[in-house]
């Protein structure tokens, strides 16, 4: 019990502190505008899928990008919360570090959904019809990213201790995450070296439910996408669990 | 029950952290008892903060024991946990939240039932005078403002423990006054045992039961401030003399101690001024005298042969910057 209202505890703050810091929420939502207008305006004048258009096609990949960064990033703040005296206070509650662990990761969670729903409003905007099955599967899924790459953020974050390592996730995660899922072009086609690579990224398969779901035509079936999406975030909440168990003060 | 001996609300044996090659803390034993105002007195480094983490089951000991009210540290953490409130050296308090907030959700994760929660939260917001502001943002408060906003947290879940990491450390010496009569006022009416670690000679004096004076990770004295103070004497005179005569001034019954330094005398005496007459007539010619009452830092000066130094101005601006840098 006491455990439980530690974990609200935890999510309540996260939950209060992003409410209060209006700048980031307003950032998330204009970088994916800048995507789909600019970007997928842009190509889209001269590429579209059959009945589909480009901005439609990138929707589902630019949902997943506001959701990868928001939530890698939110987990990787622990470095700054590590190294002001702030994090001390939470460490010595008398909660487990699973507790702290989860209620951080369901905080990062609650932050990007809310962005997510956002976005998701707009997307009538670029061409996108939602229908309660579609707009069912594309929330799943996204949960499914924001959990898995919250929980890889604070995987990586709780072993940090400075900032100095930030470029070479964006480099080396968050960005070869997003280019090599097929949020920005069809799976099909590919030049062999890409078609592995897509393979074995898991966001792959999470793009191709979420844009099943809104536009038909999924490369994989549901169970597949959902099965893989599911296995990704039950490594990363082991994961994170463990780094949090083992996390120096 | 009558006869009892005092209960040990705290006791440490030779407990040790060594890091690579370092040894911060070094063997120490230790008891304290309920009620007590404890002082951990040394300088930057000398391994204060180390053994208060080790007590509040922060870092695991390379070594030894701690049975923190009773409970042993590495072994039943969650009672060591519930059984303390902890002062961090540099803030910790939310300063996107307001103060109330901070504190609510302190007391959720600190297991506050939850009838009790209203009630406790304006009682130590009354207790550090805070109620006025208690609906404000932690980022307009002063920096006495917050860091009484963090002692009333330490206090919410009612331990019978409190740690205290350099409560004062950076604040005013107003403020800080003012903080000290709020740690008398709290150790008084709620009943708590405090530790409290510093650097601060005046600190320890103003506010302690017992001081252990630590350096280099070791205890190396430990008493009442009066008690330490008098080992020195009860007087001691610090005088600048050309040619001293300190053989003669050495054979009188009335003085303790007698050292010569950097063209200084120092004369320690075991009774109050009376005898400065006869002291500088046979010292010889002085260009400077000064008497007074052995302080804390002459203790340490006499243990270490080095003073505690004061807070160098690169570790306030280190400070400043981790304080102000989300």
């Amino acid at each position: 019990m006491s455990e439980l209202v530690g974990l609200y505890a935890l999510w309540y703050r996260e939950f209060k502190v992003f409410l209060r810091e209006k700048s980031r929420i307003l950032a998330s939502i204009v970088n994916p505008l800048i995507w789909l207008v600019a970007y997928g305006g842009g190509l889209g004048a001269a590429i579209s899928f059959g009945e589909v258009g480009y901005q439609a096609f990138i929707f589902p990949g630019v949902i997943m990008l506001t959701t990868l960064f928001t939530s890698i990033f939110f987990g990787l703040y622990i470095v700054l919360d590590k190294r002001l005296d702030f994090f001390k206070e939470v460490l010595i509650a008398p909660l487990s570090r699973m507790t702290i662990f989860v209620g951080k990761m369901l905080g990062g969670c609650t932050d990007a959904m809310l962005q997510a729903l956002i976005l998701i409003c707009l997307g009538p905007f670029f061409g996108i019809n939602y229908t309660p099955y579609s707009l069912g599967v594309l929330v799943i899924f996204i949960l499914f990213i924001a959990a898995g790459t919250t929980s890889l953020g604070l995987t990586i974050g709780s072993q940090l201790n400075s900032f100095e390592g930030f470029g070479l996730i964006q480099s080396f995660v968050i960005l070869p995450l997003f280019f090599l899922s097929g949020a920005l072009y069809p799976l099909n086609n590919l030049p062999d070296w890409l078609f592995i690579i897509t393979r074995i990224n898991p966001l792959t398969y999470i793009v191709d439910g979420m844009r099943g779901a809104l536009l038909g035509n999924p490369a994989f079936p549901l169970y597949v996408d959902l099965g893989v999406a599911v296995v990704f975030v039950l490594v990363l909440i082991a994961a994170g669990s463990i780094a949090f168990k083992k996390m120096k003060s | 029950m009558i006869g009892e001996a005092p209960l040990m609300i705290i006791k440490v044996e030779k407990l040790t952290k060594k890091y690579k090659d370092l040894t911060a803390v070094d063997h120490v034993d230790l008891t304290i008892e309920e009620g007590e105002i404890f002082g951990l007195l040394g300088p930057n480094g000398a391994g204060k903060t180390t053994l208060l983490n080790m007590l509040a089951t922060l870092i695991p000991p390379t070594e030894g024991v701690a049975y923190v009210n009773g409970y042993d540290t590495m072994k039943d953490p969650a009672n060591v946990r519930k059984s303390i409130g902890m002062v961090f050296q540099a803030p910790s308090s939310d300063d996107i939240l307001t103060g109330y907030e901070n504190l609510y959700l302190h007391s959720l994760m600190f297991g506050v039932p939850k009838e009790q929660r209203k009630k406790r939260i304006a009682e130590v917001l009354k207790l550090v005078e805070l109620e006025d502001r208690a609906n404000q943002r932690v980022k307009t408060y002063s920096g006495g403002m917050r860091r009484r906003l963090e002692l009333a947290r330490g206090l919410l879940h009612k331990p019978k423990i409190l740690l205290l990491d350099e409560p004062t450390l950076g604040l005013d010496p107003q403020t800080r006054g003012h903080i000290w009569e709020y740690i008398e006022k709290l150790a008084r009416e709620e009943r708590v045992t405090v530790i409290i670690t510093t650097h601060y000679m005046e600190e320890a004096e103003t506010l302690c039961d017992r001081v252990a004076i630590i350096d280099h990770g070791r205890i190396i004295a430990l008493d009442s401030p009066e008690n330490l103070k008098m080992k020195l004497g009860k007087s001691m005179i610090r005088a600048k003399i050309k040619d001293p005569k300190l053989d003669l001034i050495k054979g009188l019954n009335y003085v303790t101690k007698v050292e010569e330094k950097d063209g200084e005398v120092m004369i320690m005496l075991n009774d109050g001024g009376s005898h400065i007459q006869e002291i500088l007539c046979n010292l010889g010619e002085a260009s400077f005298v000064e008497l007074r009452e052995p302080t804390l830092n002459d203790v340490f000066l006499q243990l270490t042969g080095k003073e505690i130094r004061e807070e160098s101005a690169e570790g306030e601006i280190e400070r400043y910057a981790r304080a102000n840098g989300r």
